[in-house]
């Protein structure tokens, strides 16, 4: 399906989010959007699926003007959307989530499963999908549950495929297998547009790269005519440098001493097992593996959000094992968690507001059990411009930021206030490039300001940038530990697939 | 279309100087922004009570037997049956604002009437804004009342001790009976709505037991009622000649503490953090059971408090099922209210004189005093279900989307 996009103005209240956006994208292409966070892309996007009206603009298909008053709408002419934050219930199973909405019946009122699974199965192997029908989503890893989103679109039919940075949350090998289903089902036909902040993936898999810029189009091109520098500065507006400056570590004390620490994850299995490591004042340490390998629970059970079943965890060499979030706050230990929509913020609360979220309690946001609301917004106010948080107010209900500003709104609560130790669980994932390079300058700042910092990042493009140490887990154990320097995508890698170095 | 992105910087150079620059960060004006806002919020409820009225309306005519027999015979004299219509909506509504508002012993009525409407109002808000759906209203007033009671009745004390004692025996014995609630939901998950449906008999077969016992039976009656509350627990009227006690006073100032609390203090923000995500309140070491249980008790308190006010105000006395249907009244105007302070003490009032209006209108006229039930009954659901005033009176979606975040609440968590 040819869709062309055709003037697209979209105003929120205060917020300009699309302004005259001409678009087309072309039948059996892959066309890649990039842009800084906040720049409209998922806007624009929502606008096609029906689910924002524009405020000006039209939306063409095959040439034929379109007017959606609602996803269902949007669906029906052969639009699927896979969003940022995904939309699945988790206690269904894959087929129940895949039918949803367009059940198929047996007769009037009675569910056909058998039907809906075979035709799962029948998508699934036609696209390479691999996945299990009859497996609750809540059991899946983030990378199944990206591919059950897709055969979500698949079983509507889909025309046109919206993918909304499907692959933040993946890890590298299951980027490759994405990519490869998107080349596939772009060369059956269909549409594709491509929501990405990775430049090499966008590179390899785009046949056209529209540029947005606060809102604006500001550049068509081609992998072949731009390189990745060239893509960044013109996305950005300026020079971006895409690799960190930093000297070497000169670290003193240890901070953080993590002794034989064992961990159970939700369902009772041993998730961390025996781990053992320091992090001194002024160094990084990253650790790296593949998702599920155990990093998640080892950095809930240091943060206090997961008691330990064993072991013991230490602070400037006080034992803080099991202590809750609130005392290790108090100790000076700052964390970005994983999973910002669940952990990090309140969606409904404002920016200001999420920007204390965890310092509520001390002076100078409160006195007693008075908050000061002006110092909560002369905060807000300076960790906005600090960190170039994009949000039309700092009253903002900060749900309503995109989700690159939200996660900078939790980076910059949490470097705001360590004083310690700094746990930075997948620090910029959504960021775009501009704002990846400003946050691992601060990262390295932390560090050479005499703060612990511990690495939790399954981007090995940044535990390679920043990392003066790197911890490989596999299966629960550290497998293996490599310096700053000797750190290689190869080094890593054959660790992080569990082979012994 | 097509211009080469390496040539976009120099087409937008003042852009990478000032990030804040630009049309996506224009910013609304504060104050006009507020009031905008705040009109917006208030055409759903009105629009909603308009319709609950025009409907009311309806019903008052066609249950009404002399204005139907004029229907009857609607061919034969059109002009009868749509006056006679007429002249019994208009009577009927003039009554009922005559005897709320219309004169100064009418608005008294209405005053007393909301002033434990809104406290209990704000007991569902206060537990709603925490996540909570707090159906226990009724139960919490009864165990508070009681607990007044048997203060005001066992001591004999000056007003200055006695009538503060009582006040707060009504807060804790209402903040007990809401604690239990957040107790079982903090420390086995049992969901409130059906704890406190639950207490709420419990305190009912708890009243009736007290009445049974010579500590709360009035001597030589065998009829479960309590003695008169003595005048030292009485809430005084601060204004000569016009009927309305302390109480109302008190409600007003209680709406004021629990916005300040809500807005304004850290235990506010944590409760409203925890109702509107658990997992961050978590995450950021906020006591999420120690929270849970706070929330109830206070929002118990609240409901306790308004029991005592009926006790020690317009109804001196305890008895059997005493007034229970407050409770119920409070989760549709706290619904109505939208679960803010200053919307309970909006919605509060218009009940209050619902309420108060209805006894005149029906001594007045021949319409009974469930119409006002009706209509109230009318406002919840339009209010409730926002879709179907949108539809009647042509207003946009945005306009109306708050409401439905309140009701879309019912038991989610
Ligand atoms: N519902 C909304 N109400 C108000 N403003 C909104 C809303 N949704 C988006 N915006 C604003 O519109 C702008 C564009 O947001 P959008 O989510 O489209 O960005 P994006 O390009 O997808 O960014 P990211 O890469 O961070 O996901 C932002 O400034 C955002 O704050
Ligand atoms: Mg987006």
């Amino acid at each position: 399906m040819r869709v062309e996009l055709r003037g697209i103005t979209k105003r929120f209240p205060g917020v300009v989010a699309n302004e005259d956006v001409n678009l087309v994208v072309e039948p059996g292409q892959v066309h890649a959007l990039l842009g800084e966070n906040g720049a409209g892309k998922s806007t624009l996007m929502n606008v096609l699926f029906g689910l924002y009206r524009q405020t000006e603009g039209e939306v063409l298909l095959d040439g034929v003007p379109a007017s959606f008053s609602s996803p269902a709408d949007a669906i029906d002419a052969g639009i699927g959307m896979v969003h940022q934050h995904f939309m699945l219930v988790p206690v269904f199973t894959v087929a129940e989530n895949v039918m949803l909405g367009v059940e198929p019946t047996s007769a009037p009122g009675v569910l056909d499963r058998d039907a809906a699974r075979r035709r799962v199965l029948e998508l699934s192997a036609r696209h390479g999908l691999d996945v299990d029908p009859d497996a609750m989503v809540e059991d899946l890893p983030v990378g199944v549950q990206q591919r059950v989103e897709i055969l979500k679109a698949l079983y509507r039919e889909a025309d046109c495929l919206i993918l909304d940075e499907p692959t933040a949350v993946l890890t590298p090998s299951e980027i490759d297998d994405m990519l490869e289903i998107i080349r596939r089902l772009a060369d059956e036909g269909r549409s594709v547009i491509f929501i990405s902040h990775k430049l090499r993936e966008v590179r390899a898999i785009a046949d056209t790269i529209t540029i947005l810029r606060r809102g604006r189009v500001v550049g068509t091109t081609t992998p072949d005519e731009s390189d990745e520098q060239e893509l960044a500065t013109a996305m950005v507006g300026r020079d971006v440098q895409l690799v960190v400056d930093r000297s070497a570590a000169s670290p003193t004390d240890v901070v953080l001493r993590v002794s034989d620490l064992r961990v159970r994850d939700e369902r009772d299995q041993l998730a961390v097992a025996d781990v053992s490591f320091d992090v001194r004042a002024g160094e990084i340490v990253a650790i790296a593996g593949v998702q599920g390998n155990g990093q998640s629970e080892l950095v809930s059970a240091i943060v206090g959000l997961r008691r330990p079943t064993a072991g013991r965890v230490e602070l400037d060499g006080t034992d803080v094992t099991g202590a809750n979030p609130a005392r290790m706050v108090e100790l000076g230990v700052a964390h970005v968690p994983e999973d910002r929509q669940r952990d990090g913020l309140i969606s409904s609360f404002p920016v200001s507001d999420n920007l204390v979220l965890n310092l509520t309690g001390r002076s100078p946001y409160s006195r007693g059990i008075r908050m000061d609301r002006r110092a909560i917004r002369e905060n807000a106010e300076r960790l906005v411009q600090d960190f170039d948080i994009r949000t039309s107010s700092i009253d903002a209900a900060v749900g309503t930021l995109s989700g690159g500003n939200q996660q900078k709104v939790i980076v910059g609560r949490e470097m705001s206030h360590t004083e310690r130790l700094l746990v930075l669980s997948q620090p910029t994932r959504g960021l775009d490039v501009g704002s990846i390079q400003y946050i691992h300058h601060r990262i390295v700042q932390a560090r050479d300001q005499g703060l612990a910092v511990l690495l939790n990042s399954s981007e090995l493009d940044e535990v390679l940038a920043l990392a003066d140490r790197v911890i490989v887990m596999y299966r629960g154990g550290v497998i293996g530990e490599v310096s700053g320097e000797e750190a290689t995508r190869d080094s890593v890698g054959m660790l992080m697939a569990g082979a012994r170095a | 279309m097509t211009a080469p992105p390496t040539e976009a910087p120099e087409a937008l150079p003042s852009d990478a100087d000032d990030p804040l620059a630009g049309a996506p960060h224009e910013r609304r004006p504060g104050v006009v922004g507020a009031l905008r806002e705040l009109a917006l919020g208030l055409i759903g409820p009105l629009l909603a009570i308009l319709t609950a009225l025009i409907v009311g309306a309806l019903i008052i005519v066609f249950t009404d037997p002399t204005t139907l027999e004029a229907w009857g015979s609607f061919f034969s004299a059109p002009g009868t049956a749509l006056a006679d219509s007429w002249d019994l909506i208009a009577t009927s509504y003039r009554a009922l604002f005559d005897s709320s508002l219309g004169s100064q012993r009418a608005l008294a009525r209405t005053l007393v009437q909301s002033t434990p409407l809104i406290l209990v109002g704000l007991s569902v808000a206060l537990a709603f804004k925490a996540g909570m759906f707090n159906i226990g209203g009724a139960g919490q007033l009864i165990v508070g009342a009681m607990a007044a009671a048997w203060i005001g009745i066992t001591f004999d004390l000056p007003q200055v001790v006695h009538l503060p004692l009582a006040l707060v025996a009504g807060v804790i014995g209402g903040a007990v009976w809401g604690g239990i609630v957040g107790f079982l939901k903090a420390r086995t998950g049992a969901h409130e709505v059906i704890t406190s449906i639950m207490l709420n008999f419990v305190a009912l077969r708890l009243l009736d037991y007290a009445l049974s016992t010579d500590t709360f039976r009035r001597p030589g009656r065998s009829d479960p009622i309590s003695p008169e509350m003595p005048a030292s627990v009485r809430l005084p009227e601060p204004i000569d000649s016009f009927q309305v006690h302390l109480g109302f006073v008190i409600a007003l100032l209680v709406a004021w503490g629990a916005w300040w609390l809500l807005q304004r203090t850290t235990i506010g923000f944590r409760m409203r953090a925890v109702g509107a995500n658990a997992k961050a309140a978590r995450y950021a070491g906020m006591g999420v059971a120690a929270t849970t249980v706070l929330s109830m008790g206070i929002a118990g308190g609240l409901a306790g408090l308004g029991g005592t006010t009926i006790l020690l105000g317009s109804t001196p006395r305890l008895t059997g099922g005493f007034f229970a249907s407050v409770g119920f009244d409070a989760i549709a105007l706290a619904l109505l209210g939208r679960a803010s302070p200053i919307g309970v003490v909006g919605a509060g009032l218009l009940f209050g004189a619902l309420q108060a209006g209805s006894t005149g209108m029906q001594a007045q006229t021949s319409t009974p005093i469930d119409i006002i039930f009706v209509i109230q009954a009318l406002i919840i659901l339009f209010v409730a279900a926002p879709a179907i005033v949108r539809t009647v009176w042509r207003v946009k979606e945005t306009r109306l989307g708050a409401g439905q975040r309140f009701s879309a609440g019912w038991g989610a968590q």
